[in-house]
């Protein structure tokens, strides 16, 4: 080997790019130049492996570097495809988030004189009185919940206990409480705090392509001509993506950026044409888009013949308030969803009102704006992609909006190709990979089957091996729900694992503090530090995070990625996954099965959850040699494997494959490589089959399930296979106003988010001093007129105010967001001032997601 | 040795020379050489003319509503009593009523600083390109993001990623002419060393020589050309091809023209006839 000890400094950079750069370009480089760069990288003391970032949907690949066990160094991971070595401001702290000093280190409950009470203070405790006094509880109300259930038909049953998880959680933590509350407690109340977030984008995909997640991936990128963001703040929430849109901007020859808000923000430093609009009216300037389509008649009229078939929706659909709510008594058909058939006429009659003149004057946008942007989408040159996350989410008519863009696209057969592309962007790291993939929903089992239908259930049963007419047939309680069951005393149990929903769930001080506080009410909150949904619980568990556990995450462009175990975790702290599954043995199956359902399978009887659910055959099928070991030889922990006895992340991998990649699956398209293939890659995209990744989904030569579906497709045209008729829907929806706008009394919009710095709730970001340093405190961005009406100036300590509480935070008027005036705009990082005291808890009565932009409110002088 | 402390030692050996020269009477006179790290509040007169008119009251300190400034004590390398502030540990908020202007009984700082946007601490200059994030791709922006003069004491220019090939850079670049030195992007800067600081402006503003112009801000000053623009160029070209004289220069063009170039063709081409 050459000597490198004379390689400078400068030297070592320059062949370090230099094989940076011939690794992009495919070159190889001489052996000894390669030599010398390793040599001078490695660092003998220093372990590195690689891992998927702890924070959003992006999914950036970061190399972590431990040393005699601990977690001191991080670097992009230069190989990731998605991020080429770079992070943002977040991904650049990964270690600190590990190490902050008031991490949990020992369960702990309330207690009053040595016993278990609602109004003690905390105390530590054992896992084992942890664990005795939470089952106590949760076996007292699942057997409630089976004398309540007793007679009625599986379509009915209820249950009083629920689980609150996460698209943060890793996807065997998402499976494993699937099957125990679904399979073990007979329970559907499980969702996750992706309800928050994708849940209208889910309700958009099945409704138009009866299959989730997007078709596209991050290559659209750099293949689109034109890009238009709908209320995504991408500069922000997912910056790396946004350094590759701006390259594409900066590079291609006509490039444009439309970006839509109902305030101005970071996106707008790029915009080609900045569009404000007043909030909700996002929904009428589709319906000018596809209107304006229709009338200048560029249209893909074959496309549209071939592949689309029209629909209409129901309207006036409520806003997911409580049934008692003047808004629900008004509705006349709150919470349907049902559509009916329409066609390419009637759908062109409907968007016809939609004219310039109608939603200029209804959203403020001048007409010229609107007109540029619905141009760009009607040119058969240009390639258009449409980014969106909250802004489109968190919306009444969440679902109807993300239909409403994928018209658009449909109508112009601007899909399913590079460039082309109408991309719903996930906010969490593993929204797509846990909540959604994995199906940890009320409603959902895995891989896109669904608890309403018989055959799905059955499928089910039979992939975990219970007895017919075990799964639950009624849809649980959705995350608001949840709240609203807890605080009327219908649920009894709540188990919040991987986020932080007392801080994040809208309307606090009506429902989620009152149902969590309610005395009838046990909460148990696993977290590692202890946040504000932990200061409102009953028991708290010290969880291990991230790194300290084997864990697999799957991002906004169906990418898969896994991570090992990488140091241990604080204290007694225990992974999610441990905790569900050493908490299932607790439960004898008499405890949660009636004996008529026990006796359809006599061999589970006597039989604790833990049995039937994880040492069944499959789960524990993979043996566990006491370490795991890379391909180049370094050795790692794994906590749970190693207190239970086999591979449980690989078992539970391996089961969670018959759900999308077995030989008889119901629903074809969410294939997945097997387990040992993602510790080989810096992540897979699905449908994985026979080792190859798929890009775009939906057309053929790209995705070969088109030719599988559809034998006799022409090359390189669509089929949308999710649907029976191989027809995506176009579903004309209106323009229906917001559950609570602005009056004389709360004269302003109140809309709430996200900045770059802090990660949702800043339980993590906020214990890194270099990020609480730059954004330390939540601010209520406003115009500077409206905080010189209100004789407030910049810096000025304010009230905010809505029918539901009020917050104290300073005023800026001159920071990353300039709100118009009538709007402000207040993050919800922030655990020393909770937004969500201010917010409404309306939702989108068709996906259950909360609209956190839009309440009314008003800020005065302290 | 830092570079901080490089810093701070050329003040106090300066001081020293100073001291040795002048004699203990004129102590006070050391403030001309007032650490590079200790800026002054806003509307501050020159530091001579600063250590004159003020009268060591430490009302502006007691009225700064963020408690970001501080009296110096006796033994620092600051004249006593007189108000500092250290970027790096808190800068300054910029109010807009300047309260601790208001409190001054001496015109030390000046009363005639009305708007805060024109006070000059100091100057913000990215000082390691090499540590500062930003310039190797990643996403951080925090100086830029904290920046009381938004978009325009730093901005952000888009560069091009070219190890990573696909990625852009956002560089921060402070502008002289707007920065007020607040000091808020050295104090939130994330790295364990600031890569931007904030330094008294002499010390690190250069100046491009008295008989230069940059001939692009020029025409744009002056709304057009300084001479007369030139007649129209034009040149020989194969068929198919246009040269742009401003701009692109050689361009193939586009042929989707709906006619032949010869009018012959289409009147002997029958067409759509």
């Amino acid at each position: 080997m050459t000597d490198t000890r004379d390689i400078s400094r400068r030297d070592f950079i320059k062949s370090q790019a230099a094989i940076a750069a011939a690794s992009v370009a495919g070159v190889t480089l001489p052996t000894s130049l390669l030599a010398q760069a390793q040599d001078q990288a490695a660092d003998p003391n220093i372990r590195w492996d690689k891992a998927p970032c702890r924070f959003c949907g992006t999914g950036c690949s970061v190399l972590v570097g431990s040393k005699d066990g601990k977690v001191i160094a991080s670097q992009g991971d230069p190989d990731a495809p998605v991020n080429r070595g770079l992070n943002c401001i977040k991904g650049y702290f990964l270690p600190k988030i590990l190490y902050g000093r008031d991490r949990l280190t020992r369960p702990l409950l309330r207690k009053w004189n040595g016993r278990y009470d609602k109004d003690g203070d905390f105390e530590a405790v054992s896992w084992d009185e942890a664990f005795d006094v939470m089952a106590e509880h949760w076996k007292k109300a699942l057997k409630q919940s089976m004398d309540e259930n007793k007679g009625k038909s599986v379509d009915e049953m209820t249950s009083r206990v629920g689980l609150f998880g996460s698209g943060q959680w890793t996807v065997w933590e998402g499976y494993a409480a699937s099957k125990l509350l679904k399979a073990g407690m007979r329970s559907n109340n499980l969702d996750p705090n992706a309800r928050h977030c994708m849940a209208s984008a889910v309700g958009a995909f099945i409704r138009a392509f009866g299959i989730d997640e997007p078709m596209g991936c991050y290559d659209d990128l750099e293949h689109a001509d034109v890009f238009v963001l709908w209320g995504a703040n991408m500069a922000e929430m997912h910056p790396i993506l946004w350094s590759r849109l701006t390259d594409t901007r900066l590079s291609k020859p006509g490039c444009e950026v439309h970006v839509l808000s109902t305030f101005q923000h970071r996106c707008y430093e790029l915009a080609d044409n900045p569009i404000i609009f007043a909030p909700q009216t996002d929904l009428a300037i589709l319906n000018y888009i596809a209107n304006y389509i229709i009338q200048t008649e560029a249209y893909d009229k074959a496309f549209i013949d071939k592949h689309v078939q029209f629909e209409t929706a129901t309207t006036d659909i409520g806003y997911g308030l409580r049934p008692e709510h003047p808004l629900e008594q008004q509705a006349a058909n709150a919470g349907v969803g049902a559509k009916k058939p329409s066609s390419f006429e009637a759908f062109a009659k409907q968007v016809a009102p939609y004219t310039l003149e109608y939603v200029s004057e209804l959203s403020g946008v001048p007409k010229d704006n609107l007109l540029r942007l619905a141009k760009a989408y009607a040119d058969p040159n240009k390639k258009v992609s449409s980014f969106w996350t909250m802004g489109f989410n968190q919306h009444t008519r969440g679902v109807w909006v993300n239909g409403s863009c994928y018209n658009v696209h449909l109508l112009m057969g601007k899909i399913s190709e590079p460039g082309n592309s109408p991309f719903s962007l996930t906010g969490q790291p593993s929204a797509c990979g846990t909540a959604r993939e994995v199906g940890t929903f009320a409603h959902r089992l895995p891989a896109d089957l669904v608890v309403k239908k018989p055959e799905h259930r059955a499928f089910s049963e039979q992939v975990w091996q219970l007895p017919e007419g075990t799964l639950n047939g009624k849809v649980g309680y959705h995350a608001v729900l949840m709240h609203r069951m807890m605080k009327d005393g219908l649920m009894n149990c709540y188990w919040q694992m991987c986020n932080n929903n007392m801080q994040a769930a809208a309307n606090l001080n009506e429902e989620s503090y009152p149902g969590w506080r309610n005395p009838d009410v046990f909460v148990t909150v696993s977290d590692p530090y202890p946040t504000v949904s932990a200061q409102a619980a009953d028991l708290v568990l010290p969880t291990s995070m991230w790194v300290e556990k084997e864990g697999a995450y799957g991002n906004a462009e169906r990418r898969t990625q896994f991570w090992r175990e990488q140091t241990d975790a604080p204290g007694e702290s225990k992974s999610d996954l441990w905790q569900i599954m050493e908490f299932s043995k607790r439960f004898k199956v008499e405890d949660v099965w009636p004996p008529e359902l026990i006796e359809k399978a006599p061999e589970y009887a006597g039989k604790s959850l833990y049995e039937i659910l994880f040492t069944n055959g499959e789960v524990d099928k993979y043996p566990f040699e006491g370490k795991i070991t890379d391909a180049r030889g370094n050795e790692y922990r794994n906590h749970e494997s190693r207190d239970f006895g086999y591979y449980v992340q690989k078992g539970l991998f391996e089961e969670y494959r018959k759900f999308n990649s077995g030989p008889d699956i119901i629903k074809k398209g969410h294939e997945m490589a097997e387990f040992q293939a993602y510790h080989e890659s810096r992540g897979l995209r699905w449908p994985v089959i026979d080792g190859k990744e798929t890009l775009w989904r939906f057309r053929e030569g790209y995705d070969p399930h088109v030719a599988a579906f559809n034998p006799d497709v022409e090359k390189g045209d669509v089929y949308f296979y999710g649907n029976a008729n191989g027809r995506a829907n176009i579903i004309f929806a209106p323009y229906e106003p917001a559950a609570e706008s602005p009056d004389e009394e709360f004269d302003l919009w109140l809309c709430t988010g996200r900045v770059l710095e802090h990660w949702h709730s800043g339980s993590m970001t906020r214990r890194v001093p270099e990020l609480y340093r730059a954004v330390p405190d939540a601010v209520i961005y406003m115009s500077k007129d409206d905080a010189k009406s209100r004789r407030l100036r910049d810096g000025q300590m304010a009230l905010i105010k809505t029918r539901r509480g009020q917050i104290k935070a300073r005023v800026e008027t001159r920071g990353r967001n300039r709100p118009p005036n009538g709007l402000v705009f207040v993050p919800w990082f922030d655990a020393n001032r909770l937004v969500n005291k201010l917010t409404l808890d309306a939702t989108d009565p068709l996906s259950k997601e909360t609209d956190y932009k839009k309440c009314a409110c008003r800020v005065e002088r302290v | 040795m830092h570079r901080r402390d490089f810093l701070t030692g050329l003040a106090r050996t300066a001081a020293g020379v100073g001291l040795m020269g002048l004699g203990l009477g004129l102590y006070s006179r050391r403030a001309a050489s007032l650490p590079a790290w200790a800026l002054r509040p806003p509307g501050a007169l020159p530091e001579a003319d600063f250590d004159g008119a003020c009268i060591r009251c430490g009302l502006c300190v007691r009225d700064c509503p963020f408690d970001m400034l501080h009296l110096a004590r006796l033994g620092q390398d600051i004249p006593t009593g007189t108000p500092y502030f250290v970027a790096r540990e808190a800068g300054c908020e910029m109010c807009e009523d300047i309260p601790c202007v208001k409190a001054c009984p001496t015109q030390a700082l000046d009363h005639g600083l009305t708007d805060i946007n024109d006070a000059d601490m100091g100057l913000a200059v990215v000082s390691d390109q090499e540590a500062c994030i930003a310039f190797q791709g990643l996403r951080c922006e925090v100086c830029f993001n904290i920046c009381p003069i938004r978009g325009e004491a730093i901005t952000l220019e888009y560069r091009r990623n070219t190890r990573s090939g696909k990625h852009a850079l956002f560089i921060p670049v402070v502008h002289s002419d707007r920065c007020t030195g607040c000091g808020k992007c050295e104090e939130a800067c994330i790295l364990e060393e600031a890569a931007i600081k904030v330094l008294p402006r002499h010390l690190i503003q250069g100046k491009l020589g008295e008989h230069y112009r940059l001939g692009w801000d020029e025409q744009q000053r002056a709304g057009g050309a300084l001479v007369t623009p030139d007649a129209e160029h034009r040149y020989n070209l194969p068929e198919g091809m246009r040269y742009d004289h401003g701009g692109e220069g050689l361009i193939e063009a586009p042929d989707d023209a709906p006619f032949s170039d010869n009018p012959l063709d289409t009147l002997n081409g029958g067409g759509a006839l």
